[in-house]
């Protein structure tokens, strides 16, 4: 690190300032090598998977029928819909979204106490995109070794264009990304030819250039200091591992005394670890795994890739960093037969438990759910007026939602009170008590509603019933009725 | 006096020499300003290089700013207005833009409104929900002032909830006292009537006026002085019964209230009562034909027939 010292500009005299320290350090450029290796590959993988599912999701359609968007996954803001497939959710259900997010914590919780930061390691978007970006970074520049001399090396020809095509790339990947996220909020195939005619809403724009800057910045030039500085899931989930958890670990108990090891010497009164220094060069985060847990390390597992290569070269098992758990590290170290690993723990079962519990609660609201919601808003000004007759009556606005997909038909019975009338302006009056009014597909119908009842009690309350003359689907809701003291 | 600023700075002046006291604050090694307040006194230390950065941009910002934004008034080339900068920017001209645009959007359905009879906007659902958005901003805007923010009126203001009309609480009828307002100068189709002020203008004695409100309370259905009532009802029928009708049930053609009922405009109190046959209450409504469009007034119609007291 290199020390910064304050430019305090002075006057003559005084004595000199006590030693201010530094006020900050200067990042240190992380070459990561390439490793080779079960984690490596199982990595790529998932980059492809989550990026995959990132850049394609919003191109899938899905048949809605007439007037309605036909894009599988779509937060239509413009007609405040949110789909998912076959979930269409209106804005009022929006605590499906907190149950999705509380389940997601729950799933991050879970994997935390199963095998620490998971998460962090092969499937967060800051690691899977700083991942593509260092890909992109060896294709131009090579591995780490080349990348260090060319780093050092004065400009020349070859050093700039190495540099130029690697931000360039960057810079098309972070456009892609951004690009690929406003897909999300309108029609895809529709905002990405208008993106490109100027047809598309300012907020596209604002939005892809946003994401523009943070992908290239995030996964380009800050990478592991968003992990160290920014991120608060390293602070928060030193609360969700415990030493039962599988951690990316060095097995000190295995590899202490470490030193270097020439061919033929004997492996005895000696660790395993030849201080190669291969996990220090593969890491992403540029640490030092043999220094045990640290807030740094995102579990990324390549260090294990790094070091298995190295041990099968030498010719001892494979392992020294592995995925273990810190209670079989401390019992090996004391010379214990490590325990085996516990999957059921009560909070494995806990986090478990909560998950299956809302995630039916969530299932079980969606299919139950009503196509049918009444709201019935009471005139507030004036709360009851007086009739030539003496009876009274109360003004009311009835918000009929139709989430179903076909146009229908809704008979509105009040009750409740002795004597009720009920007209709603414009559609003809009642027969037998009953009006039947109109409601249309995936919309929302507003209606005046006005009740006459004779005079009484000054708070009395009116039973709406409301049923679909077809599926006879029923809806009861009560109002409240005003009357002068 | 020490001058306040950079230390090195004033290394370069030239009132600056050796026998200036500098006064350096022993702990830190930094010079103060030289002044004390109850003993304490201020580092000299520079700004925040960041600090000065954000100063000298909020600078340029001001410069640019200036340049393209209205900025300086009464210039003389500025004709007692300000420059208008290269933007041309006018909060003025964006609302009469935004406006326009508002109403570009809205003339279709205007238009449906137009060609619709009051009937057909009433019970078409379309039609209906775009005439009750229109008439809730119109009403706000324009009748809430007196009538209510609800159309529930006040003393001396139409209650427009309720089922009783002054003239006529039917759709057209609604709609015409719109257009035309009541006794709206000018307006020669305005509903008119004019109630003699009988006690200011001498017309009747003011015993005979105390009798008359007897009668008036009996009619609506109170008890009353009897013999006031006996005394009054020759009067009754002489001056007031050709409009509010021998009954007392009001004539709606002219605007003559029913008397009989509960709803007082004006209150239902022998004083007021008595006040209202003195001095008379001829109140006003404006005539909103020319003031709003032909559409807003249908609109306002059927809103204003919405509230439960249209017939």
């Amino acid at each position: 690190m290199s020390k910064v010292t304050l430019n305090l500009e002075r006057s003559t005299g005084g004595s000199p300032p006590p030693s201010e320290g530094d006020l900050y350090s200067k990042r240190q450029q992380i070459y990561p090598k390439l490793a080779h290796g079960k984690f490596r590959t199982f990595k790529w993988l998932v980059m492809a998977a989550t990026l995959g599912v990132y850049y394609l999701i919003p191109w899938l359609r899905w048949e809605r029928g007439e007037g309605i968007p036909d894009q599988a996954v779509l937060a239509d803001f413009a007609s405040e819909k949110f789909y998912f497939f076959s979930i269409e959710i209106w804005p009022q259900e929006a605590y499906y979204l907190a149950g999705l997010l509380i389940l997601a914590s729950l799933l991050l919780f879970l994997l935390t106490s199963l095998m620490g930061r998971f998460w962090c390691g092969y499937t967060c978007p800051q690691t899977v995109w700083t991942d593509l970006y260092i890909w992109v970074e060896r294709a131009f520049e090579g591995d780490r070794a080349a990348r260090i001399r060319l780093d050092k090396a004065p400009m020349s020809f070859n050093k700039a264009w190495r540099k130029l095509g690697k931000h360039t790339v960057w810079l098309i990947i972070a456009f892609w990304t951004g690009g690929a996220f406003i897909l999300y909020w309108h029609d895809a195939p529709t905002v990405a030819r208008g993106w490109f005619t100027g047809e598309a809403p300012l907020s596209a724009y604002w939005f892809a250039g946003i994401l523009t800057v943070t992908t290239y910045f995030l996964a380009g030039t800050m990478r592991e200091q968003v992990c160290t500085y920014m991120c608060p899931w390293p602070r928060i989930q030193g609360a969700l591992t415990d030493e039962h958890a599988l951690n990316v670990t060095y097995r000190y108990d295995r590899g202490e005394p470490r030193g270097p090891h020439r061919k033929n010497e004997s492996w005895d009164g000696r660790g395993d670890c030849i201080d190669c220094n291969q996990c220090v060069q593969v890491c992403p985060m540029g640490i030092d795994i043999r220094d045990g847990s640290q807030l740094e390390c995102i579990h990324c597992a390549l260090c294990i890739d790094a070091c298995d290569e190295i041990m099968k070269r030498v010719d001892r098992p494979t392992g020294l960093i592995a995925y273990d758990t810190d209670t079989a590290v401390a019992a090996r170290a004391v010379g214990q037969e490590p325990p085996k690993y516990r999957l059921i723990r009560p909070r494995t079962v806990l986090y478990a438990t909560l998950m299956a519990a809302i995630g039916s609660l969530m299932l079980f609201g969606l299919m139950t759910r009503a196509t049918l919601e009444v709201n019935v808003l009471k005139d507030r000004s004036p709360q009851f007026v007086r009739l030539a007759e003496g009876d009274i009556r109360n003004g009311y606005t009835l918000k009929l939602v139709n989430k179903a997909s076909t146009s229908r038909e809704i008979d509105l019975t009040i009750s409740g009170i002795e004597g009720v009338a009920a007209e709603i302006v414009g559609i003809d009056g009642e027969t037998d008590g009953v009006i039947t009014l109109p409601v249309a597909a995936h919309g929302v119908d507003r209606y005046r509603l006005l009740i006459t009842a004779p005079a009484g009690d000054s708070q009395r309350r009116i039973s709406l019933s409301l049923s679909d003359t077809e599926t006879g689907e029923t809806i009861t809701t009560q109002a409240p009725f005003r009357s002068p003291r | 006096m020490p001058l306040r600023g950079s230390p090195s700075k004033m290394k370069g002046l030239s009132m600056t020499n050796e026998n200036d006291i500098k006064d350096v604050d022993a702990h830190s090694g930094v010079e103060t300003t030289g002044h004390s307040w109850d003993g304490i006194k201020e580092l000299n230390n520079p700004l925040p290089r960041w600090w000065l950065y954000i100063f000298y941009g909020c600078i340029a910002w001001a410069v640019v700013y200036m340049v393209l934004m209205p900025a300086l008034p009464a210039l003389p080339f500025t004709n007692g207005s300000h420059t208008p900068g290269l933007r041309q920017h006018s909060d003025r001209a964006i609302v009469n833009t935004t406006m326009a645009e508002v109403a570009e959007t809205r003339r279709t359905e205007a238009n449906a409104l137009l060609s619709a009879s009051l009937e057909e906007i009433e019970t078409d659902r379309d039609l209906q929900q775009f005439a009750f958005a229109m008439g809730d901003s119109l009403f706000g805007d324009n009748c809430a002032t007196c009538h209510g923010s609800g159309g529930q009126g006040s003393k001396g203001y139409p209650n427009l909830v309720d089922d009783v009309w002054l003239w006529d609480g039917t759709l057209e009828g609604i709609e015409y006292t719109l257009r035309h307002g009541i006794r709206q100068e000018g307006d020669d189709q305005t509903r008119f009537s004019v109630m003699p002020r009988f006690g200011a203008d001498g017309l009747l004695e003011v015993s005979d006026i105390r009798d008359l409100t007897q009668y008036v309370v009996h009619l609506s259905g109170r008890e009353a002085d009897a013999e006031a009532i006996s005394r009054a009802a020759p009067i009754y029928a002489a001056q007031c019964a050709f409009c509010h009708g021998a009954e007392g049930l009001g004539d709606r053609t002219q605007g003559a209230p029913n008397l009989t009922d509960a709803e007082w405009l004006y209150g239902s109190e022998t004083s007021e009562i008595y006040d209202t046959i003195y001095n008379a209450r001829n109140s006003h409504m404006p005539a909103w034909s020319g003031r709003l469009s032909e559409a807003e007034i249908k609109a306002l119609s059927v809103y204003v027939h919405s509230f439960g007291g249209g017939e």
